[in-house]
């Protein structure tokens, strides 16, 4: 495992944002973490800490102020074809079908149509939405909406697959279900997962290690690992005494990024 | 209790029906109420000679304005052909400045660097009175159909670039980010992402845009033509027949109403991805 090239490595990365008034924030500062192919890595981090700024960087959307990002050991210059990416908010295309929204990846790449459509036919059979093959998306509930959106992501078959709060607009049953869903497709093609969430316990349940962030400007605070047997299923795993040990061990270190990004954000309304 | 119960969910629907249908036509005879009202009054006005009807001419006559070029034409030819010549102008310049407007609002909405460009001199553009650049066009273009179709393009692209500009720079970021990292290239983020999300915007322009049209072709007929339905307004006004022009302003009407149909459909038509506004009146 040790000399093994990692699916994604960030070294000493460093993000800047310009702000529209032309003052300079740092979301990220001297981050460094690796994940190992097919590995589950789950980023957890008190809100606006920079989390979902990591994926833009490996994701290529945005480039690095400072330090390196690779993929496979190379480095990311700009959308890498082998990279999924699943959005906090709805991000499939409310004019298309729900066929067509699956099939969107392959065809922008140019795909012949009709082997594409077949395909996404299987996905959408696969992510449980057949027989709504034909609905738009204003059609469906706000968690059938997620399912596209997952299976409009797996249909490129990314190694990497980025995942920023996916589940966060959903109910708490909904979400667990689709938790589960996401464990089971991830199984088929076991690509590298970054899932960035502030929900630990969702980030234990789900992962394979746990990255804690320290507030904004992030870097990396502790790395734990989740070494509960799989298959999971999300919904009973919580009650198990070891799930439950894992969990206080990562909270002690996250609790007081909490705590100080909550002083940082109760000063800012005060003032 | 529950057959109660049962019998009034059984009921309800069938007795809302019945009341909005009952609504529907109080308020179809309000409208005739008012339309028998205003034009019944204004004829008897007239042969009461309460008002003068050589400047406020009369309902009846108008009729028969119609009827006359209608059977017999109008001393320019006959009335069909000059609808079809100011449709003619209308279509062409409103294809074109749609077209146009499209493109460009697209594109600028794209390219921030052509945005940048281009802003100061669209704001000075946008605030010419333009309807007065129908004399200019007229001047260079003479008095046939170009003249008019060029100021039909002028007010059209306007009323539309500013809607495509605006929807192509308002589109949700997400989606973008989305579709690049599932492959697209930016000329298919451009056909496939922006333009279908421009569309609500653009559409929208369209009613306005059309009405700019009309408008554009009448006025430059007006300024200076041989055929169409701006010159029997001005024939008229020249020959103190306030009843030709309140029979054009009817055929326009008309014309505007039919074009307002067909927009409304095609909105129905590529707008069916959006969520439908609230289900019907609900205040029933």
């Amino acid at each position: 495992m040790a000399d093994e090239t990692p699916a994604v490595e960030l070294r000493d990365v460093t993000k800047r944002f310009r702000s529209p008034d032309g003052s300079v924030y740092t979301a990220l500062r001297d981050l460094s973490m690796t994940v190992a192919p097919g590995e589950f890595c789950a980023v957890v981090g008190p809100t606006g800490c920079g989390k979902s700024t990591t994926l833009s960087l490996v994701s290529g959307l945005e480039p690095a102020s400072a330090g390196t990002v690779h993929i496979d050991g190379v480095p990311v210059t700009g959308i890498d074809p082998r990279v999924g990416f699943m959005f906090q908010s709805d991000a499939v295309f409310p004019w298309k079908s729900v066929l067509a929204n699956v099939a969107a990846g392959p065809l922008f790449r140019g795909r012949p149509r009709k082997a594409v459509l077949g395909e996404a036919r299987e996905w959408v059979r696969r992510v449980g939405l057949a027989g709504f093959e034909e609905h738009l998306p204003h059609q469906l509930s706000g968690g059938m909406r997620k399912r596209v959106a997952l299976a409009q992501t797996l249909i490129n078959e990314p190694r990497i697959l980025l995942m920023d709060e996916p589940f966060a607009a959903l109910d708490a049953q909904t979400r667990q279900i689709m938790s589960d869903e996401l464990l089971r497709l991830w199984e088929l093609t076991r690509p590298s997962v970054i899932f960035v969430t502030h929900d630990l316990e969702e980030a234990i349940a789900l992962a394979d290690k746990v990255v804690v962030l320290t507030v904004g400007p992030a870097t990396v605070k502790g790395e734990y690992r989740v070494d509960l047997p799989r298959p999971r299923r999300v919904q009973e795993i919580r009650f198990e005494p070891r799930f439950v040990a894992l969990y206080e061990r990562i909270w002690q270190a996250l609790r007081d990024e909490v705590k100080l990004a909550y002083a940082r954000t109760a000063k800012a309304v005060a003032a | 209790m529950s057959a109660v119960t049962l019998e009034t969910t059984a009921a309800a629907p069938a007795r809302t029906r019945v009341r909005v249908r009952r609504r529907r036509l109080v308020v179809r005879t309000s409208q005739l109420a008012l339309v028998v009202a205003f034009i019944g009054g204004w004829e008897l006005a007239v042969r009461a000679k309460l008002i003068d009807e050589f400047t406020y001419g009369r309902p009846s006559m108008v009729v028969a304005q119609l009827k006359t070029w209608i059977f017999d034409g109008t001393e320019v030819g006959s009335l069909g052909a000059q609808i079809w010549v100011t449709l003619e102008e209308t279509l062409i310049g409103f294809a074109i400045g749609v077209s146009l407007g499209v493109v460009l609002g697209v594109a600028l909405g794209r390219i921030p660097f052509l945005a940048d460009v281009f802003d100061p001199f669209i704001k000075v553009m946008n605030s010419i009175p333009r309807i007065v650049l129908g004399s200019i066009f007229v001047l260079w273009f003479g008095l046939g159909l170009l003249s008019k179709v060029v100021l039909v393009v002028v007010l059209v692209f306007f009323a539309v670039f500013f809607n495509a500009f605006q929807g192509a720079r308002e589109v949700d970021r997400n989606l973008i980010a989305n579709a690049r990292i599932l492959g697209a290239s930016p000329r298919k983020v451009t056909w496939q992402v922006v333009v279908p999300s421009a569309m609500t915007w653009i559409i929208a322009s369209l009613h306005i845009a059309f009405g700019f049209a009309l408008i554009g072709a009448i006025v430059g007929e007006f300024i200076g033509a041989q055929h169409g339905l701006g010159l029997l307004i001005n024939e008229a006004r020249g020959a103190f027949n306030p009843n030709g022009v309140y029979a054009a302003m009817l055929i326009i009407a008309v014309v505007a109403l039919a074009a307002e149909w067909l927009i409304a459909l095609l909105e129905r038509r590529l707008l069916r991805w959006r969520p439908s506004q609230l289900p019907s009146s609900p205040d029933i």
